[in-house]
């Protein structure tokens, strides 16, 4: 995306540079750029004591929409979703005005670079947090709409997964404010642009499939039979493809029924497994039981033959021998 | 507050204009009808040239509307993206025009707010921009060196109405190439809500000639105003409140 020109001009602020507020006089020292979007860009900068990070934009329409969402996202309660928000100002720089709000700055790899340092098993675990995140976000009328890993950064220790971009939020109901062709259900035919809880998760399964293609991949046929044929090309996907299937094709309504299903995914059948492993081991126990049990009566019944014989064959004798002695 | 119908027009070139009016003239022309003029530029891995880069924000300039240039592969999400901030400019206006009546004399906008409470007017716009009816014109050039860029433009234009279609509020597309196959301005599609015709259509496009992208703005404009008077018989309230706030 080829950015106009007064936007150029504010991604070129140098470090050092002093942007002061000019509602509240509040003044931020630029550090350095963290990045730069279609609306503006966002610079790690220093107030008088910490770092936080500053999104200025040369549409204040923009900044005001996702001041918004990061008003009341910071009003729902243990939500981590968005950063938090610190300051909203407007800077005059050469005459023209600017806008910027000032959020907190989280700091961390984005999703695919630290799965690919720490491995795949942190894959499940972050988006079961994601997931819950979501689950909290939906219950308050939200959609956040821009879903993808470069929007998902992970803090820590302990790992956490935060959202940096807000965008893309989008009031339920509405059509989608912004999003990434490769995370939107309407780019592959498989769904419309409004926003519900389902978007979200179509999205979530693209992330997933994503970290098995970090290049990610072009539409061709479109629609399931094309996704679902990549999944099924990498053995790291295999565990997830009903998860995937299910998420895509909008069988899911909320983000905590998506959530059991991958929990019991990544936790295969914690209490049914052992359920049935403990049945296998009582069977054989049985066996083994009726087994012995059987061998024991076989040569008990032995025995008491053996016994009887022996019994006749002396009484017998003695009885031979009584009779012996009587004739002569 | 009266949610009226937004008239845009989206105008996708990759170059500069070599007959007829002065496209910047007639965007001039549109804006004060109350049509608001957006450009995308449509370039291969080679840089458009300046002279077309120019032309092509001052254009949206001149025509009130949003401009930005883009590689071939990015054009879907650009056209979407670049007829929601058209809509949010617009609507903007409208808002801040409405703000001047309420707040007197001293030439308020919304940037004259603090902060803070510009974001109970922004809830206002947010709100306009997924409830007011939507007219989009959309103008293609379809001179030779368009022809391998058509298949994405296509692509780009069904996904848009993808886009507009989740909105609560009702839209309207047509579609209009220029050189046409007899005129300068050729329509390919009336008034529509959908535009999922356009896939037969665009494949039978033939491309060549010249690039008149004044006369096809000026054309643009004569179609809405058509329209207009038809449909001022229909609903003459609407139409009043925004030529009115535009």
């Amino acid at each position: 995306m080829m950015m106009n020109n007064t936007l150029k001009s504010l991604s070129n602020l140098s470090p050092g540079t002093t942007i002061q507020g000019k509602w509240y006089q509040k003044q931020y020292t630029i550090i350095k750029e963290l990045g730069y979007g279609a609306n503006g860009v966002v610079y790690l900068v220093r107030d008088s004591n910490r770092q936080a990070a500053l999104k200025i934009s040369d549409n204040p329409s923009s900044i005001t929409s996702e001041v918004n969402v990061l008003k009341s996202f910071n009003k729902v309660q243990g939500s981590a979703l968005g950063p938090s928000l610190l300051d909203v100002d407007d800077w005059e720089q050469h005459g023209k005005q600017h806008s910027f709000y000032v959020m907190e700055f989280i700091k961390g790899p984005d999703l695919l670079s630290f799965i690919q340092q720490k491995g795949s098993e942190w894959l499940g675990v972050l988006m079961l947090q994601l997931l819950a995140d979501l689950e909290i976000l939906h219950q308050n009328g939200w959609v956040f709409g821009d879903l993808k890993p470069e929007n998902l950064l992970v803090t820590g220790p302990p790992a956490r997964i935060r959202c940096i971009d807000v965008g893309g939020t989008t009031i339920k109901g509405r059509a989608i404010k912004e999003f990434t062709e490769f995370y939107d259900r309407g780019y592959w035919g498989l769904g419309s642009r409004k926003a519900d809880e389902r978007y979200d998760l179509f999205a979530v399964a693209m992330i997933i499939v994503n970290t098995a293609y970090p290049r990610r991949f072009n539409k061709t046929t479109g629609g399931l039979p094309q996704i679902m044929g990549m999944v099924k090309q990498k053995q790291e996907l295999a565990k997830y493809e009903n998860v995937i299937n299910k998420a895509l094709s909008g069988h899911y309504q909320t983000a905590g029924e998506m959530r059991r299903d991958l929990l019991s995914v990544l936790q295969p059948r914690k209490s049914g497994a052992s359920r049935a492993q403990q049945a296998q081991v009582k069977s054989r126990v049985q066996l083994h039981k009726t087994r012995t049990g059987k061998n024991s009566s076989k040569s008990k019944k032995k025995s008491h033959f053996l016994e009887t014989v022996f019994l006749i064959a002396a009484i017998s004798m003695m009885y031979f021998f009584y009779l012996y002695s009587q004739v002569l | 507050m009266k949610t009226g119908t937004l008239k845009q027009v989206l105008l996708i070139t990759d170059g500069c204009s070599n007959q007829g009016e002065d496209p910047i003239a007639m965007a001039a022309l549109a804006k004060e009808q109350g049509i608001s003029i957006n450009v995308i530029g449509v370039m291969e891995q080679d840089v458009i040239d300046d002279q077309g880069l120019k032309e092509i924000e001052g254009i949206a300039l001149a025509g009130g509307g949003v401009s930005q240039v883009v590689y071939t592969q990015q054009l879907s999400q650009t056209v979407q993206m670049v007829t929601r901030k058209a809509m949010t400019q617009t609507l903007q206006g409208v808002v801040n025009k409405e703000l001047q009546q309420i707040l007197g004399g001293g030439a308020k906008t919304m940037e004259d707010l603090p902060p803070e409470k510009r974001g109970e007017i922004m809830e206002v716009v947010d709100e306009l921009g997924e409830t007011v009816q939507l007219e989009v014109l959309i103008l293609v050039d379809t001179s030779a060196s368009m022809t391998h860029k058509l298949p994405t433009v296509k692509e780009a234009l069904l996904d848009l109405s993808l886009s507009l279609n989740a909105r609560s509020g009702s839209n309207r597309f047509s579609v209009f190439v220029f050189p046409g196959k007899h005129k300068e301005v050729e329509k390919l599609l009336d008034w529509t809500p959908k535009l999922e015709s356009l896939t037969t259509i665009f494949s039978k496009l033939k491309t060549g000639g010249i690039t008149p992208t004044g006369p096809a703005i000026k054309e643009a404009m004569s179609y809405f105003q058509q329209k207009r008077s038809l449909r001022s018989l229909l609903s003459r309230d609407d139409e009043q409140y925004f030529e009115e706030s535009i």
